[in-house]
């Protein structure tokens, strides 16, 4: 194994990094649940595509576990009430985005029972078909919840239009301080390898593979435990490297197959799901439970309690911070997600979502940044990077501007993964400079789109009037031509005369 | 206006991801560089006593000097910072290394104007030039001053009887006086050039000898890079040790320099130096380990940089053995740094996912 690595630093198929995790002592502390706050907001738009319709009234009392928004259109993903009480208000929130912009959502003050509404468990989950599997998977709301946050259901049902022989669950884990995953797979292993299953099901694939970071050996340990009896799922431990948990690169490393750049992993014959989605399967079929609350890490320097916590959706980030015990110092910054690829949240009101798999309180000795300096071409962003790509040749095209050169060097191939600023001794955000461009073009697009329309609408109206004046001057030259045959033929006029106000109500 | 803006925070100071970093910095990398010079220096100063110091100190000095006048001139505020980043200064040190260790005051100082003004700030200052400006300045000294750079001195051990003192030495230097002809010598590659072109084969020429020409201890004529190049070996494998060069480079100048070497000696050996003698003398290790992993000049991708060294390497052999100074290390990195853009262009890792050719992978028709 030592020999393979160094080969592989030989021939530089090294990318990646191998940041300080920071993940223990959180890691090792039993999970806890937090306690119930006083109040929850429920975003309508937790998931990839069409926000949820409320589909409840100011007023109403919910249970737990109660649909209180639709899914809308093909990709969409329903909610439910994360604790039982009343609709207090169904309006705007800040969005956990950094912009701080506001998004809509069904807020619940909460009872204090925590009563859930009756399920309907099924006897033999796993005789249930793929098509049910599915659709019970699609109302209890589960999406990605690795944080892509994309409808499960939609991608079980991929499974089973393409043909997928692989279905990859992801436990790497690879983002420092977060253990929410890790945890998951240490205490409900059981619960997790079910989901894995139904999946299987639900796919149609032959075998599930698990790859775990070789920095995880308990719950290595665990799940292969609860695999032991079921051959068809197995657990790989993968190396501890960021982003294993990217999804191109764990199918290369469990599965040796390459998606190409325009295609999706289902053309591959692979789907890849993460480890919590499976339990969150578990948990909708075999116990009829939607998704309403998630294990979350909190952790940072300023988290007096750092640990995991199953948390209500919806909690805000404010009431989860007081409620595990509060922070300690000064809260330098606040994240949404892993250091790497984290959101910053513009403050803590803001509620929790289904993608949320951790909220870090970093203190001022973690966020410390270096100005900006020149880049020496030191060429540690190309080495770094796991797609393949020149971090410093892109950045400087975008820095003058010429986006798309940019572009023909590989931007849409860009993950974010942040490895290249991670790595570069002279601290310029080329993450930072890589999201811009791409803002950037999409506006140009929609404005191109735009101008198109405008311009289509232009002609077409052009071609209108031209057509317009084309027939009315037919018309003239009819008259005309009807004129002179009248003079040629005078007895004709009487009734010529007689045509003409047909004729001004047919122009007019 | 400007104090203003200054002094205010913003309100989310940096959005984009990630939120940590690995901790490298400009100043560390070139700080590990100069600690990789450093026992190769220090034994330079002891083989050829103060005044190498002196060159080595006022050839640092008036890089650094330069460059601050530069920024000033320029406008770009933050001198002290800019400086700070060891760019200028290792720049200056490598200079040093190339020259001879007895070479007067004003080479330092006309040497450093050239590699930071001509080679470095008219193209945009760090990070932005074609051609790696130590050796921009090696060869316009070259060129232009050809006889204080090709006087190479016998080494005299510091603190040994014959070497003069701080204040003689000082005397030496600032007076531009040439070296007694006692101590006068030539490098191996200049000697063996010069005997070369007198007709008389290597085989005679260099039986005879004045001074142990290869030392493996490096107690021989010779720039304070040339002299001690296991010393410079010593720091460049620390330096691959650390990761701040990778093996491409320094393997492949070795390698391109070797080989043909190794050819050529084999054929003729009273025509072509051996390939210790090549691999030990001039600039070659100094160049494969220092100046030719020089970042801001060479290719950025690991085929590029096996590419690059190659080129260095050979066009090193080819100008030693046909072209008409003893030493093309210099010559040769220069030309291959103007070829590195076009390098650049046509070497590019492949990108997941798609081809060499930056087309989509095709997906595969059947998946069994």
């Amino acid at each position: 194994m030592g020999i393979m690595k160094a080969l592989r630093r030989l021939v530089g198929d090294d990318w990646g990094v191998h940041p300080v995790d920071h993940k223990r002592p959180a890691a090792d502390l039993p999970s806890r649940r937090l306690p119930l706050p006083e109040r929850v907001h429920l975003m309508l738009a937790q998931h990839v595509g069409a926000p949820a319709r409320p589909v409840v009234l100011v007023g109403q009392k919910v249970r737990k576990g109660e649909l209180i928004a639709a899914a809308h259109g093909n990709i969409s993903a329903p909610v439910h009430a994360s604790t039982s009480g009343t609709i207090s208000a169904i309006g705007e929130i800040t969005a956990p985005h950094a912009s701080g912009l506001p998004g809509m959502a069904i807020s619940i003050d909460a009872d204090g029972e925590d009563a859930w509404i009756e399920s309907d468990p099924v006897a033999d989950p796993f005789a249930l078909s793929p098509a049910e599997i599915a659709a019970r998977v699609a109302a209890a709301g589960v999406v990605g919840l690795g944080g892509a946050t994309f409808p499960s259901s939609v991608k079980l049902n991929l499974g089973r239009r393409s043909e997928i022989d692989t279905l990859i669950l992801n436990g790497s884990e690879c983002e420092p301080y977060l253990s929410c995953d890790d945890r998951l797979m240490r205490e409900r292993p059981t619960d997790i390898v079910s989901g894995i299953r139904l999946m299987l099901i639900a796919t149609g694939a032959a075998q599930a593979k698990v790859g775990i970071e070789d920095n995880k050996p308990e719950a290595i340990a665990t799940m292969r435990l609860a695999a032991a009896a079921f051959g068809a799922v197995t657990i790989v431990p993968v190396p501890a490297r960021y982003p294993m948990g990217s999804d191109r690169q764990l199918i290369v490393e469990l599965s040796g197959r390459e998606v190409p750049s325009d295609a999706r992993a289902a053309d591959v014959g692979v789907i890849v799901h993460n480890v919590a989605t499976a339990h969150a399967v578990q948990q909708a079929v075999v116990l009829d439970r939607p998704l309403v609350h998630r294990m979350m890490t909190l952790n940072g320097g300023a988290a007096a309690a750092p640990g995991n916590y199953e948390v209500p959706l919806g909690t805000l980030v404010g009431d989860l911070v007081t409620l595990s015990g509060g922070s300690k110092g000064e809260v330098a910054r606040l994240l949404m997600g892993g250091p790497m690829m984290g959101v910053v949240l513009p403050h803590a009101r803001v509620p929790v979502v289904k993608g949320c798999s951790g909220i870090l309180l970093l203190d001022a000795h973690e966020v410390a940044a270096a100005e900006p300096h020149a880049c020496i071409r030191c060429g540690s962003c190309v080495r770094a990077c796991p797609m393949g790509l020149l971090p410093l040749e892109m950045s400087a095209r975008i820095g003058h501007d010429e986006l798309e050169a940019a572009v023909d060097l590989g931007l849409s191939d860009c993950i974010a993964c942040g490895c290249c600023a991670y790595v570069c001794p002279s601290h310029i955000p080329l993450v930072q400079y890589f999201y811009h461009a791409k803002g950037e073009l999409s506006a140009r697009q929609r404005a191109q789109l735009r101008s198109e329309a405008t311009r289509k609408m232009a002609l077409g109206r052009q071609q209108r009037l031209e057509r317009e004046a084309r027939e009315k001057a037919a018309a003239a030259a009819r008259r005309k031509a009807e004129r002179a045959a009248r003079q040629g033929a005078p007895k004709a006029a009487a009734a010529a005369t007689a045509r003409q106000p047909e004729q001004a109500g047919e122009r007019a | 206006m400007n104090s203003a803006t200054r002094t205010v925070k913003p309100l989310v100071d940096k959005v984009a991801s990630p939120h940590a970093h690995g901790g490298n910095t400009v100043t560390r990398t070139m700080f590990r560089v100069q600690l990789a010079l450093l026992p190769a220096t220090a034994c330079g100063f002891w083989l050829f006593g103060w005044q190498a110091f002196f060159l080595w100190l006022l050839t640092i000095l008036s890089c650094l000097g330069f460059e601050a006048l530069a920024l000033k001139m320029m406008g770009r505020g933050r001198i002290r910072r800019s400086l700070g980043d060891g760019s200028a200064l290792l720049t200056g040190w490598l200079l040093a290394m190339s020259l001879p260790p007895w070479a007067p005051w004003w080479v330092a100082v006309v040497g450093g104007f050239i590699a930071i003004i001509a080679g470095k700030q008219v193209f945009g200052g760090v990070g932005q030039n074609v051609f790696n400006p130590a050796m921009v300045a090696r060869v316009a000294l070259l060129v232009s001053f050809p006889l204080p750079l090709t006087q190479w001195v016998t080494p005299l051990p510091l603190m040994t009887l014959p070497a003069p003192g701080f204040v003689d030495s000082l005397h030496v230097f600032l007076t531009s006086l040439p070296p007694p002809d006692a101590m006068a010598s030539a490098s191996l590659l200049g000697f063996s050039k010069t005997e070369l072109a007198r007709g008389i084969d290597l085989l005679h020429a260099l039986g005879g000898a004045p001074a142990p020409l290869v030392s493996w201890l490096g107690a021989r004529p010779g720039s304070l890079g040339e002299s001690a190049s296991l010393l410079i070996l010593v720091g460049g494998v620390y330096l691959l040790g650390k990761g701040i060069i990778t093996w491409h480079t320094p393997l492949a100048v070795l390698l391109g320099l070797a080989l043909p070497a190794a050819i050529g000696h084999a054929v003729d050996p009273a025509r072509y130096l051996s390939v210790s003698a090549h691999l030990l003398s001039g600039a070659a290790m100094l160049g494969a380990f220092f100046i030719a992993t020089d970042y801001v000049t060479s290719p950025n991708t690991g085929a590029g940089q096996v590419l690059f060294g190659v080129g260095v390497g050979l066009l090193t052999w080819v100008i030693r053995s046909y072209g008409g100074y003893p030493e093309g290390m210099a010559f040769a990195v220069l030309l291959m740094n103007a070829l590195t853009p076009v390098i650049d262009r046509f070497i590019k890792p492949r990108i997941l996912g798609r081809d060499r050719r930056g087309r989509p992978l095709t997906i595969p028709e059947s998946t069994a």
